[in-house]
């Protein structure tokens, strides 16, 4: 059993909150005190539990009836535990949606039977896209409010597919239900007898998530354990997680800024030792020389494509702060445990989100995605986010609040 | 192939405890005594065995712990040899004049942020790991890995820094702390999975025995020098075992006859009600009760 962490999209009106609510609520992830509290909450004539209050979690955003943050929410079949990431649909709020996306394999984009395709559902797709995430289920919603009407959902789904080419999706599925009803949510329904295929909760069960095979080895020193303990004076083990590729002892390295050559002569796993590690383990790897490595400090694999040594960088920025970007101002970019102090060297085109096309723009602000470059005060050792995501993203730091106030994707010209 | 959930997990709580390792100055691990915080410990073995913790472990003492989980506590503390620091809530009351809750089953619940609050002053915390999970309750489902407090501890839903990726930014100005929560993304069920996958040893509190219990509102409290039975009350002898561990005065037990991991993890895959609605007898005032308490600086 693994685990699927997705995101849905579409707001309210669109009946995500409804289909969450209604995937925890068949699959019993919902206690009866929770139930409770849920009666007691809805407001909606003839309608016993509101589903869409399941998500609903902080009472500011109830006041508000909208979703601002993104909330993670777990439930579990026999098959497969799931996380969702539950993040709002506006467009005021693209920065919550990129946090969602940042994290999940998949995304469900659910399309109002009734209105069809709107600039939401191509921002959404294109988002998705953006952030490298390959699976899609396309769920035409509220198919009961158009009657299941199979002339309406194929209507839909071509002009879906018109969106396509701009699209980074290796995965798509697509399937007409109603949340609120729960058709083809866990079981099929009998009210949609021109659709074949299983109902969402099963593709969600069965969807397949590979990680990327045949990467080169990205692997940044965490953390250095060094035991005072006079029995292990000489231990000195260099911990991390892998981000790409896999390692093995015997294997020869380049290492830190310096790119030193070296051999691993041991790998260390939950405490155990072992002879080969991969993308995602925690390891702690101890080389044969005595080469002073600190926090950040980089591993490839001598055999391996080299990563980009570099002090200049090109970037797709999401922007989340609201103070605008300032060219010129130092901030901070932290590329996963070495953060470095970089300024912002140019701005180039804005990306409109709604359309998959590319505008000049001269200033950067909450919620625009563009192209930027970075000039750094030390060299960072990076991918393409399109070729190795895992080494290929960072996040910008405002210098003086701390705050996070930018996703990078890297997209250098090789 | 993927991995196993569990496994993933783990591996997502041992980086996480590394990163915390790597980017404070004085990080503390809270420790409760209960099996959330147990696997915490569990897993700061992984993360950081053959060296030392590089952090002491804390232990918020209410005054009304069950004496098997302080027990446990110093068992554990004992085999695992790391520093134990014990903040007591009965200082923090009597300095600063506070009240548990009115009524028979009185709470310090909100009175541990007393001591929580000065014990990060004095011992200058900059980062408190806990063993809070997102599918507690509904405020913890927005809550962050890393989650940046003020100098009152205090929690703004509204201002969280966005997480993106695995990437965790702990920058902070002086005053201000982060509570860093390892096992977010696990729910009850996986940690009694983990906890029987890797056979990790527990108080005896979490499995069947039995014990005197009152009955109030359908629900068992133990009988206690903090609860005594009313004149003419019935005191019953039942089978229990307790699901959470919190203090004898506000903890109820469940009836249970329970007594191995297996069968534990069957009643909780069958129960259909929550850890909390359970189990706590101060949870349930107001529906956004813990919000409200987050917002002061509680866990």
């Amino acid at each position: 059993m693994n685990t699927l962490k997705f995101i849905t999209s579409g707001n309210v009106d669109d009946g995500k909150s409804t289909l969450i609510g209604r995937l925890l609520y068949d699959s019993d992830s919902i206690h009866t005190d929770q139930l409770g509290v849920l009666k007691k909450q809805t407001k909606v004539e003839g309608v016993d539990i509101d589903l869409s209050l399941i998500t609903d979690g902080l009472r500011a955003e109830r006041e508000q009836g909208i979703t601002i943050d993104v909330a993670y929410k777990y439930f579990s079949t026999k098959k497969r535990k799931f996380i969702i990431a539950d993040a709002p649909g506006h467009e005021q709020y693209t920065r919550n949606m990129i946090t969602g996306a940042s994290t999940v394999d998949l995304i469900i984009l659910l399309i109002d039977a009734r209105t069809g395709i709107t600039t939401q559902t191509k921002r959404h797709s294109n988002i998705a896209s953006l952030m490298g995430i390959k699976n899609a289920i396309v769920a035409v919603n509220k198919i009961d409010l158009v009657n299941y009407s199979e002339d309406r959902y194929n209507e839909i789904i071509n002009e879906f597919q018109s969106l396509l080419p701009n699209l980074n999706f290796t995965t798509i599925n697509y399937l007409p239900i109603s949340a609120f009803i729960g058709d083809n949510v866990v079981s099929k329904s009998d009210k949609t007898p021109w659709y074949q295929g299983p109902p969402i909760l099963e593709l969600l069960e069965n969807a397949e998530i590979n990680e990327p095979i045949d990467q080169p080895l990205r692997f940044q020193v965490q953390y250095v354990i060094r035991p005072k303990e006079d029995t292990l004076h000489d231990y000195r083990g260099f911990a991390g997680r892998i981000l790409s590729g896999t390692i093995s002892v015997n294997d020869a390295v380049i290492v830190g800024p310096q790119k030193i050559s070296t051999t691993v002569i041991k790998i260390e796993q939950n405490r155990v030792e072992v002879n080969t590690a991969t993308v995602g383990d925690n390891v702690i790897l101890h080389i044969a020389d005595d080469v002073d490595l600190s926090r950040g400090d980089h591993f490839s694999k001598v055999e391996d494509v080299q990563p980009l040594e570099t002090k200049e960088v090109n970037a797709m920025i999401s922007w989340f702060d609201d103070n605008p970007i300032l060219l010129n101002k130092t901030y901070l970019v932290q590329h996963q445990h070495k953060t470095v102090r970089a300024k912002i060297a140019e701005i180039g085109r804005k990306w409109d989100i709604n359309n998959w096309t590319f505008e000049e723009t001269t200033d950067i602000k909450l919620n625009d995605i563009a192209q930027i470059k970075l000039r750094l005060n030390n060299a960072l050792f990076i991918d393409n986010f399109e070729e190795n995501a895992s080494n290929g993203k960072a996040i910008l730091i405002d210098e003086n609040t701390y705050n996070t106030v930018g996703a990078l994707l890297f997209k250098n010209e090789n | 192939m993927s991995k196993d959930y569990l496994d993933q997990l783990e591996d997502e709580a041992i980086y996480i405890l590394r990163e915390t390792a790597a980017q404070f100055e004085r990080p503390v691990l809270l420790f409760s005594g209960g099996k959330d915080s147990i696997v915490l410990i569990y897993l700061a073995l992984k993360a950081f065995r053959p060296g030392r913790f590089p952090f002491p472990l804390m232990h918020v003492d209410t005054g009304h712990n069950f004496p098997e989980a302080i027990a446990f506590r110093d068992y554990l503390v004992d085999q695992v040899g790391e520093k134990l620091i014990v903040a007591s809530v009965e200082d923090a009351m009597q300095k600063y004049n506070l009240k548990e809750t009115p009524g028979r089953f009185p709470s310090r619940n909100a009175l541990q942020t007393y001591a929580l609050l000065d014990a990060i002053e004095k011992n200058e915390f900059d980062a408190c790991i806990g063993g809070a999970r997102r599918d507690e309750e509904k405020a913890r489902a927005k809550e962050r890995i890393f989650s940046v407090r003020d100098d009152f501890g205090q929690w703004d839903p509204k201002l969280q820094r966005p997480e993106l990726w695995n990437i965790l930014n702990g920058k902070i100005h002086k005053g201000q702390n982060v509570r860093v929560f390892p096992i977010s993304n696990w729910t009850e069920l996986d940690v009694w999975n983990y906890i029987k996958k890797h056979n990790i040893e527990l108080p005896n509190l979490y499995f069947s025995h039995e014990r005197e219990c009152i009955e109030f509102n359908d629900k068992l409290v133990a009988t206690s020098a903090f609860i005594q039975p009313k004149e003419g009350e019935k005191v019953i002898k039942a089978q229990v075992r307790y699901r959470t561990v919190g203090d004898m005065t506000c903890t109820a037990a469940v009836p249970s006859t329970s007594s191995t991991l297996d069968e534990i993890i069957e009643d909780i895959i069958y129960t259909k009600i929550s850890e909390r609605g359970q189990t706590r007898l101060d949870d349930q005032v107001s529906e956004a009760a813990m919000e409200d308490r987050k917002k002061q600086g509680y866990f």
